[in-house]
């Protein structure tokens, strides 16, 4: 799974012995001496950060299911009683909860860093598939996640969203009634959604084993995109980025920290603090913020199929991003002009966000928030179809360093 | 000279190098402990559970010979009228012979009065074995056993009319809940 | 390249604070469009460091129990919350509040249904700690039927529940017209619930003149706590949280240091 010449070489009997059988240990051996690229900054930091994300999340959601109760009349109650009576439950739902947020936010930054630097590019286009299939996972488990405290913004996050499946022609209301189990969501709802909500980690779990293995195989990129070619280009995995990434956890961490123990609820909405009421939609709903992008996107347009088409292939088209970008460079650091283009395709994310949160007719500086998000989507197609295969194309990168040794010393001098 | 001074500027610099690992290796270890402790804990009795009320039992209306069972905790609580009979036979074994060895006395609790009354048997209705609830309907002497009292049938322990474990797999008698006397006729358990 | 990565970040956290900063005008705004200005209470509880004014939270209490608890429910909380550590009758002799006097007290002053184990009827008797606040009406329908059709809403949470949250409560109960009872200055609307209080409605065991801001200040501390009980025990553990990464990752830094000491990257 490492993808490079083993140097382990067991020791004793007994280690000798279990590798013959199953090599179990010089997996991981070779796990914590992979070569990796001797420049890899801060930015690379944050796959070891997802990782324990996704453990911090299954530990804390595990405990959690002990304490929940799936139902309708008492989903709203059992997380009041973790949060009153269950002991360390006070300390350990907002863990869960924050920690949703803290993972979309690592998440985030590891797929612009790899867009910046250009990780979905040939040899690597497995592993930035595979990522898209873990986002996939987690927008998926997020939003179910959110259903369960059965609070207004749940029971509405999930009557909107689950409305996506009725737009579809024909089959659309007989799919959407077969998700909800009935006329509208309900309790064989909640009761499914609780079950999914518990088996996604573990699917993403093993897609994340995928991913590495596939990373592995074909070599971890870097921020110059130059590929390792000596010995010195490398530096064992163990100790040099196990320390690395361990300090950049531990930063990471003091953040997850202040929003659990300070602002536990900054993250979230207070009508979700209102028991599910059928008869009563909240005046504004908002998803979760991570889903904000595509929120505005749905909203950019006045036809309910086209928005969600478009909100499908905004994510659709990350799939196919590998073959869009023509070019061969992959560090945006020698694509000048792309570059420029890239910085305003992360402003117009943010700005998806941003107005994803306000109502469409809201002005902003004079202009209706929903022609903003009109505008950030059509730059949010133009860069993937439009903007990198051209780029590609006609712009002339810088020269590339001849090695990544040879880059760093360079810089350095 | 120049060289030998180098040697023991580095081996000070080792020496530096090894405290900072030891010193961030134990400190991430400490947190890791303690962060795992609410993990385990939480699964601990929560607040509700361990606040779930106390049950009072008015005794009058237990005729002789009958038995009230009732749930405290999750769990039966028995309270057997007891017959002259029944506590006759309790009070003539030689505790010497029993398993868990407690006199008849042992398992009572003192009235508003401060006497002992040995009418009213008052139990936590769970086999000591592996948590069945024992049988011992009157009347039936096949339901009760061997001795008179109760008789699992999980695993066939029997229990005399003061509850002792007197054959079978059991180790001990049946557990007297904590109670008390609210006056002569009714008591509080928990 | 340190210098991007620094920069980069800095340009990220601006976009952030402004992404930020536009959520929170737009959900201020949600409020509704009146010359209304929130009044801003400088809360005990404010801060990292803040804690519940005990004395408030007592006689939040007494407010909510003489005024608000004719109407409102506190379906999760239970009698022996309130003897609860960081909550109002904490008392550290009785660490279980079961046993605490004062709460047994409190709780035996209100009513709750139960069922006769003999007979099987339902009976009334007095609460114990163990007991959660009883519902005022039998169900919702009750509830909406004697108010005029609208169900007043349970207050466990609803200084969370509502953006602003202190702050809005309390100007909830401060700005109503003087002239129209059920006319809300900062809802700018009629509301279902008639002006709840007036001068000298409760008279304060400990002598505080009960001034109609003084009431909503004080039943506001009281639900903030019902909100979020547990608040100080996290506080302080956080700062100990804190503390202790901002320690790890100092060492961290230099244990990375140290491995990278001889490495150009």
């Amino acid at each position: 799974m490492s993808g490079h010449p083993s140097t382990y070489e067991p020791k004793y009997a007994a280690s000798k012995w279990l590798d013959k059988r199953l090599p179990i240990i010089r997996m991981g051996a070779d796990f914590m001496t992979y070569p990796s690229p001797r420049n890899l900054n801060y930015w690379w930091t944050f796959g070891g950060i997802l990782s324990l994300c996704l453990v911090a999340q299954i530990i804390t959601g595990i405990i959690l299911a002990m304490h929940y109760v799936p139902h309708v009349d008492m989903a709203f109650d059992s997380v009041q009683r973790i949060k009153r009576d269950v002991p360390f439950g006070w300390l350990i739902q907002p863990m869960h909860a924050v920690g949703a947020s803290m993972f979309f936010l690592a998440v985030y930054t590891h797929m612009f860093r790899g867009l910046y630097y250009g990780s979905y590019k040939a040899p690597r286009e497995m592993v930035w598939i595979f990522g898209c299939v873990i986002y996939l996972l987690m927008m998926a488990t997020g939003f179910l996640g959110y259903t369960l405290p059965w609070g207004q913004m749940s029971f509405w996050g999930a009557t909107v969203i689950t409305g996506f499946f009725g737009a579809i022609p024909i089959v659309g209301e007989s799919l959407q009634q077969w998700l909800l189990g009935g006329f509208a969501v309900d309790n064989p709802t909640l009761n499914r959604f609780f079950a999914l909500h518990y088996l996604l980690p573990f699917v993403i779990a093993a897609v994340v084993g995928l991913h590495v293995w596939a990373m592995h195989h074909a070599g971890q990129n870097n921020p110059i995109g130059v590929e390792p070619k000596s010995k010195e280009d490398t530096l064992s995995f163990h100790p040099y980025y196990t320390v690395k990434d361990g300090f950049a956890v531990v930063v990471f961490l003091l953040i997850f920290a202040f929003f659990v123990f300070y602002q536990p609820d900054a993250l979230g909405h207070a009508d979700n603090y209102i028991k599910a009421d059928p008869m009563a939609t909240p005046p504004h709903i908002v998803p979760e913020w991570y889903f904000l992008p595509f929120y505005a996107i749905l909203r950019a347009v006045p036809d309910k199929l086209m928005g969600i088409l478009l909100m499908v292939g905004a994510i659709a088209v990350l799939f196919i991003l590998p073959w869009l970008d023509t070019s061969k460079v992959r560090s945006m650091r020698f694509r000048p002009v792309t570059r420029l283009w890239f910085i305003l395709f992360v402003i117009a994310c943010f700005i998806l966000g941003w107005h994803g949160a306000l109502s469409p007719d809201q002005p902003v500086m004079g202009v209706k928030s929903v022609w903003w998000s009109r505008a950030a989507t059509l730059y949010y197609f133009a860069f993937f179809l439009v903007i990198l295969p051209v780029m590609g194309l006609i712009e002339k990168p810088k020269e590339l360093p001849e090695s990544i040794t040879k880059s760093v010393l360079g810089e350095a001098s | 000279m120049s060289n030998h001074t180098n040697t023991s500027h580095e081996n000070i610099d080792e020496d530096k190098r090894d405290f900072i690992y030891i010193a961030t290796g134990a400190v991430a270890a400490a947190g890791a402990a303690a962060l795992a402790w609410p993990l385990v804990m939480q699964m601990g009795k929560a607040a509700d559970t361990l606040a779930a009320g106390a049950i009072e039992i008015d005794l009058s209306k237990i005729s002789e010979g009958q038995q009230l069972k009732m749930l405290w905790r999750g769990k039966p609580v028995f309270v057997r009228h007891r017959t002259s009979g029944e506590i006759a036979e309790a009070e003539a074994v030689d505790v010497a012979d029993l398993k868990d060895p407690q006199t008849d006395d042992q398992r009572l609790v003192a009235t508003p009065g401060g006497k002992l009354d040995p009418k009213y048997l008052v139990m936590v209705g769970v086999c000591t074995h592996f948590g069945c609830i024992p049988v011992g309907e009157q009347g039936k002497v096949d339901a009760q056993g061997q001795y008179g009292g109760w008789y699992c049938p999980c695993h066939g322990s029997h229990y005399d009319t003061s509850g002792r474990i007197r054959k079978g797999p059991a180790p001990k008698n049946l557990e007297i809940p904590p109670y008390e006397y609210l006056s002569d006729t009714v008591i509080k358990v928990g | 390249m340190k210098m991007t990565f620094k920069k980069t970040v800095i340009g990220a956290a601006a976009i952030l604070a402004a992404a930020f900063g536009g959520i929170s005008i737009a959900s201020a705004a949600g409020g509704g469009d009146s010359h209304y200005e929130m009044k801003h209470v400088h809360w005990h509880f404010d801060g990292p460091r803040g804690t519940y004014d005990r004395a408030a939270m007592q006689r939040g209490y007494q407010v909510y129990r003489e005024v608000c608890s004719s109407c409102h429910q506190l379906e999760h909380v239970a009698f022996r919350h309130l003897g609860d550590k960081g909550g109002p009758f904490y008392n550290e002799h009785y660490k279980n509040p079961n046993d605490n006097p004062l709460v047994k007290a409190l709780a035996a002053d209100w009513t709750v249904e139960d069922i006769d184990i003999d007979t099987g009827d339902v009976i009334d008797r007095k609460a114990i700690p163990a007991d959660m606040f009883p519902p005022v009406y039998a169900n919702a329908s009750a509830a909406a039927a004697s108010n005029n059709g609208k169900a007043p809403p349970d207050l466990s949470v609803m200084v969370s529940a509502r953006t602003g949250g202190a702050d809005y409560v309390y100007n909830v109960l401060t700005s109503y017209d003087k002239n129209d009872n059920m006319m809300n200055m900062m809802m700018n609307s009629q509301v279902a619930m008639a002006n709840p209080l007036s001068e000298g409605l409760v008279e304060y065991e400990d002598g505080t003149e009960a001034t109609v801001e003084q009431m909503a200040k004080d039943v506001t501390e009281f639900l903030a706590w019902t909100s979020d009980p547990k608040m100080e025990a996290r506080k302080s553990l956080g700062l100990a949280t804190m503390l202790y990464l901002l320690v790890l990752s100092i060492l961290m830094w230099f244990a990375y240091k140290s491995v990278w000491r001889n490495v150009k990257h």
